[in-house]
């Protein structure tokens, strides 16, 4: 079911055009990835969809209707930054969200904090990097929304946090919802993704579904990036 | 489990799951785990998971229960043939090799018999 649809979505920062006129559909029960270099426009476009961005043109559409502020109730981003304060707990995260977001479950917190084997009771400024990309990904993943938007969800986190991030993620994972995942790690990604969307300099230069592109370019999406992105 | 990137994946997991039925791993009739415990499994998206269980149904080595889950196949006899299937295709990528490398059956048996320890 479409879900969200741009038409000719367009950011400059000053002479800079950062998203470049993109067209993309997202439909509900299915997982994205968004694959591009750093710098190509992956978080610039989740940032407008996200409405932290005001696009300089173009429109964007939700379930039929213009972005709203009652569509942004319905979706989640994750930024690549930490944006947790240091004086915080884990349970005052959790608290922070609970009192920010309507849909956010605070059970279903405690369950993502236990998985990523965090506790309540540690405090934000000591957590490693990798512990901190965990947190901000169980608050993100508490949430009941219908599009969830993760920035490079797999930046700088090692081999065994990885996996319990794609096991968060494809548990989340439903007929209801959406994922959209930016990241430049596609040989991780790849097998997790329905559609996968290239973005280069600010335009889409490939997407579709992952198992047909395989099938019809014969090669892996990994090898099918280099490619694109290489030259 | 690493992935060919040159084979769909449902295919490379249908392939491990069928070994574990020939193996008893999976005993005959055994629940399966659900999709979304497949796909977190093998690290794969849920809809290649449920087409995973789709496609090996229409094989004959699950079933569905409605409400109850996926179950293995309770026919020993097909766990027979998935066994012929699998020993069929490892013996000929094998002899198709050695044929290339100019060896008689005579010969391949020889080198069997000096690797296998059973």
């Amino acid at each position: 079911m479409k879900y969200l649809q741009t038409e000719n979505l367009t950011k400059k920062f000053g002479s800079t055009v950062a998203v470049d006129g993109v067209n993309v559909v997202l439909e509900k029960g299915k997982i994205y990835g968004l694959l591009g270099p750093n710098g190509s426009g992956k978080s610039t476009f989740m940032k407008m969809v996200a409405g932290l961005f005001h696009p300089t043109s173009g429109n964007m559409m939700v379930q039929g209707n213009k972005l709203s502020i009652l569509s942004k109730g319905e979706i989640a981003f994750m930024p690549t930054e930490a944006y947790f304060y240091n004086y915080m707990k884990v349970r005052t995260v959790g608290e922070f969200h609970e009192d920010f977001y309507e849909d956010f479950d605070t059970a279903k917190y405690e369950e993502l904090i236990k998985d990523m084997n965090l506790d309540m009771n540690m405090k934000v400024s000591a957590l490693s990097s990798g512990m901190a990309a965990k947190l901000k990904l169980a608050a993100t993943m508490a949430r009941d929304a219908k599009l969830f938007m993760l920035d490079e969800p797999l930046n700088g986190i090692d081999l065994i946090a990885r996996d319990q991030i794609m096991s968060a993620i494809i548990k989340k994972a439903s007929e209801d919802n959406i994922m959209l995942l930016s990241s430049h790690l596609i040989d991780v990604l790849e097998n997790i993704l329905d559609e996968v969307i290239f973005i280069k300099e600010g335009k889409i230069v490939l997407s579709g579904d992952a198992e047909e592109i395989r099938e019809e370019k014969g090669k892996s999406i990994v090898d099918l990036y280099k490619e694109v992105f290489a030259s | 489990m690493e992935f060919n990137s040159r084979i769909p994946i449902y295919l490379q997991v249908i392939d491990t799951i069928k070994k574990q039925l020939v193996t008893g791993k999976i005993p005959p009739g055994n629940k399966l785990p659900s999709t979304r415990e497949l796909a977190v499994e093998y690290n794969i998206n849920p809809n290649t998971a449920a087409r995973i269980y789709k496609e090996m149904e229409l094989m004959d080595i699950c079933y569905t229960k409605r409400g109850l889950g996926t179950f293995a196949t309770q026919s020993e006899e097909r766990v027979g043939e998935m066994k012929k299937d699998i020993t069929m295709e490892v013996i000929s990528q094998f002899v198709n090799q050695m044929e290339e490398l100019g060896y008689t059956s005579d010969d391949m048996v020889k080198e069997i018999r000096k690797r296998s320890k059973r």
